[in-house]
């Protein structure tokens, strides 16, 4: 069964904790928001959910595999979106169109805009399939439409059993999302 | 792993990023004869070490190249998070760093040994060493590359953690007899054994 779990979690960097006590339990379909100023952990926290950091104190369990979505978006830029995502997903047609990429799927990556960079690591994460989302701003770069695509994925995510963890500072619309406030 | 040495041999060899080692490495073996001038029986001598210089010099370059701007793309945080061993990955850009660049150089070689005027012996000599001593240059190279990763001054730091590691292969390579191919030979399998897991070790690190 799909679950993430954090038990009294704390998080140091250079010497300094950023959070502690921090706990946390998502099962098929749930979700949590993850808001605060800058500075106060909110990546960190990412990467401690996706096991890229090991938390200073405190327990994580994942059970399912993991998608994670960062700043960079791991695809290379020199290839066509559609051979760039291929290098990570299986179909990588149909998440272009998921995306409203399916027009550029064939135009290198670098010549593509900021939002439509995020798009297609977004259809990276959508087609993984992986149960476990943990979107880091991924409405970074994102228009109106773009946002509105985002919160009918993870909607889409969560009825299919999913769970999604999103940091963010725009409104990103999670219905019954756990709220996770760092630095309060 | 093989989607993945096909995607750096690839990366390796997009816009030409492994024609600058080579041309660089032709480039020094050109200006040693004008540096010592035009004495045949002279440069036939020193033409092996020569050679073996500038392959070392040229196996360093692309080294900043090899895990930085993976680390910076994220790509390796992608590789952590679907538990693939780092290791392998490590063990996979080694292979596509040799396959990218030893070749290459060794058909290089053959231009430099008439510009140096080597006899058929001693670059058949030459190769047989570039042969068995690049794997252990590549390994060298990808585990300084990753060390580096992210520093500032990155290229000038990994000449200097790279060249006196290189020392072992450059006294091995240059020596005379079927002794110091073994030697050599041993020193490259030491080489590629070890830095799949230095460089994974420096990648985990980088993660943070």
């Amino acid at each position: 069964m799909t679950a993430l779990t954090l038990v009294d979690v704390a998080a140091a960097r250079g010497g300094r904790i950023l959070f502690d006590h921090v706990d946390l339990a998502l099962a098929a379909g749930d979700a949590a928001l993850v808001t605060g100023p800058n500075g106060t952990g909110k990546s960190t926290l990412m990467r401690i959910l996706a096991g890229l950091l090991r938390p200073a104190a405190g327990q994580v369990t994942r059970d399912g595999a993991v998608a994670l979505l960062t700043e960079a978006h791991a695809l290379d830029p020199e290839l066509p979106l559609g051979r760039a995502l291929a290098f990570w997903i299986a179909a990588p047609l149909a998440a272009l169109d998921a995306l409203g990429l399916a027009g550029v799927a064939s135009v290198p990556l670098r010549m593509l805009s900021t939002g439509q960079r995020r798009r297609a690591a977004l259809a990276r994460i959508w087609g993984s399939g992986t149960p476990i989302w943990l979107l880091d701003e991924p409405t970074n770069g994102l228009d109106a439409q773009g946002m509105a695509l985002l919160d009918r994925l993870l909607a889409a995510h969560r009825a299919a059993g999913g769970i999604a963890v999103v940091a963010s500072h725009a409104v990103v619309t999670l219905p019954g999302a756990r709220a996770v406030v760092l630095g309060g | 792993m093989l989607p993945l040495v096909a995607r750096d041999l690839r990366r390796a060899w997009a816009g030409g990023g492994l024609l600058w080692p080579i041309a660089f490495f032709l480039l020094v073996a050109i200006l040693f004869p004008f540096a010592v001038g035009p004495d045949a029986a002279l440069l036939g001598r020193i033409g092996g070490g020569v050679i073996w210089a500038a392959a070392l010099l040229a196996a360093l370059l692309p080294a900043e190249r090899l895990v930085a701007p993976d680390l910076e793309g994220g790509v390796i945080d992608q590789f952590a998070v679907r538990d693939v061993p780092l290791a392998l990955v490590a063990a996979a850009k080694l292979a596509a760093h040799w396959l990218g660049f030893a070749p290459a150089l060794m058909l290089a070689t053959v231009v430099a040994a008439a510009l140096l005027d080597l006899s058929a012996a001693t670059l058949m000599r030459v190769e047989l060493g570039l042969l068995l001593g690049t794997p252990g240059l590549a390994a060298l190279g990808l585990a300084t590359g990753a060390l580096v990763a992210g520093l500032r001054g990155a290229g000038a730091i990994a000449g200097l953690v790279m060249l006196p590691l290189a020392v072992p292969l450059l006294i091995f390579g240059t020596g005379e007899g079927a002794g110091a191919l073994k030697l050599l030979g041993a020193t490259s399998l030491l080489l590629v054994a070890g830095a799949p897991f230095v460089t994974a070790a420096a990648m985990r690190a980088g993660l943070d």
